[in-house]
């Protein structure tokens, strides 16, 4: 039994640890790697808080997500584990870590474009250049500005002919 | 974090309450759609929509449910009011129509939205300033996939035009209420909480005005139009309990259930 051993772990530990808590819509990314862990304090030995903030506010994988980052916690030794959920400021995809970006390229999810172009009010505007998780290409297509969740539109290749999820920019 | 006293309490209490049933009852009208929409990206994002719009709305309710204190959650605020108790505008609470009566309702609501987060970015209260903010985001991708809608349906064929003009008519009455203030509103104001409402609509005009140009629909004058009033204080129309018998059924029929 590994229980009530790790009562000194540090805030970065804690960081590294979080690592195993993945988005349940997106698996292959890690609450660190989606940029939502905004803060982690251990006020002592028995109690940590973590302060989250949503992707979108409606995206149901919020309460599954403060679940299990307690869960872990509880796991590790602390008996006291709040979860704080902050707004502000809002959550962008430019807190995506790296790995977090290669990772879902490889998942086959287009990750989000280093600059956010589609942030912008024009109508009709060109639609966002998105490159084939797939194949490469970027003779890509938009087919829906709204995808299979809220964090995402749906691109379909006009070589490869792949439908793909882009985790769009927000 | 700002802290209203207890008579400040309540008008803040029924404002938040405004702006979540807004949110709220749009979202339940929408997810009628999933399913039916008529192709499915569209179908699929009008439920997207849904979906901010609930999260914008719990977050609201939250808020308000942390003020009220005793038994009171995000979950009886939205199951357990009757309709006198929500302050929704009329507008969303209408039945959807057809698709381009939903749209053209969204758009107008979507550009009020827009317009009175943005001015709520300043508001003395920091939760309902980042309630806004987070929430701006959402909205900038309806304000742009409405108008682009309302445009390519009132500027498409003579069947969407012709049902473009109709849903126009229809829902007109219906958009002066967003800015005739209820009495939370103006206390909100005097507290530097929220906006003066009527101070937004010159804003909502020119984009919707602009909007409706590009869509060659006649824009109906101002001023000429009589204006539905009344969900802001609990008087809604008779299609407001229809909507929330079917949104409360299971909590009505078997209270306090989960899952």
């Amino acid at each position: 039994m590994i229980m009530a051993i790790l009562a000194n772990i540090s805030a970065a530990e804690i960081k590294t640890l979080l690592e195993q808590v993945s988005d349940p819509e997106v698996p292959v990314l890690s609450v660190i790697d989606l940029g939502i862990v905004r803060d982690v304090w251990v006020k002592d030995e028995k109690e940590v808080q973590v302060t989250i903030t949503p992707t979108y506010s409606g995206c149901p994988a919020m309460d599954v997500i403060s679940m299990q980052i307690r869960m872990l916690l509880l796991e590790k030794g602390f008996e006291r584990v709040v979860i704080n959920t902050v707004l502000s400021p809002a959550w962008t995809t430019d807190w995506m870590s790296d790995a977090g970006r290669q990772k879902l390229q490889a998942y086959g999810i287009a990750p989000p474009n280093p600059v956010p172009q589609v942030c912008h009010q024009e109508l009709f505007a060109p639609h966002e250049a998105v490159a084939c998780p797939q194949c490469g290409s970027w003779n890509t297509r938009l087919v829906s500005e709204f995808g299979s969740t809220a964090c995402k539109s749906l691109y379909q290749c006009n070589d490869c002919k792949e439908p793909f999820d882009y985790f769009k920019c927000h | 974090m700002y802290e209203p006293d207890n008579d400040d309490a309540a008008s803040l209490i029924h404002y938040l309450l405004y702006l979540g049933d807004n949110a709220l009852v749009l979202s339940q009208r929408n997810s009628a759609w999933c399913g039916h929409g008529p192709v499915l990206e569209q179908d699929i994002a009008i439920t997207n929509i849904s979906l901010d719009l609930i999260g914008q709305a719990r977050s609201f309710y939250q808020y308000a449910a942390s003020l009220e204190g005793k038994e009171v959650t995000e979950d009886t605020l939205a199951y357990l009011r009757g309709e006198r108790a929500y302050y929704n505008c009329l507008l969303l609470e209408l039945p959807n129509g057809d698709w381009g009566h939903t749209i053209l309702r969204q758009f107008f609501f979507s550009v009020f939205q827009q317009q009175l987060y943005k001015q709520l970015l300043p508001s003395k209260d920091s939760t309902i300033a980042a309630i806004a903010e987070k929430s701006l985001k959402e909205v900038a991708y309806h304000v742009r996939w409405s108008s682009e809608w309302v445009i390519r349906l009132g500027d498409g064929t003579e069947e969407s035009q012709a049902r473009m003009e109709k849903a126009l008519v229809a829902l007109w009455a219906y958009t002066g209420e967003f800015f005739q203030p209820a009495e939370y509103e103006l206390a909100a104001a005097r507290e530097g909480i929220g906006p003066v409402v009527a101070a937004l609509q010159p804003g909502w005009w020119q984009q919707v005005q602009e909007v409706l140009a590009e869509a060659t629909l006649q824009a109906p004058e101002q001023g000429k139009t009589w204006m539905q009033t009344g969900g802001k204080t609990g008087r809604h129309t008779e299609h407001m309990g229809y909507l929330l018998a079917e949104m409360q059924y299971l909590q009505r029929a078997y209270p306090g259930a989960t899952w």
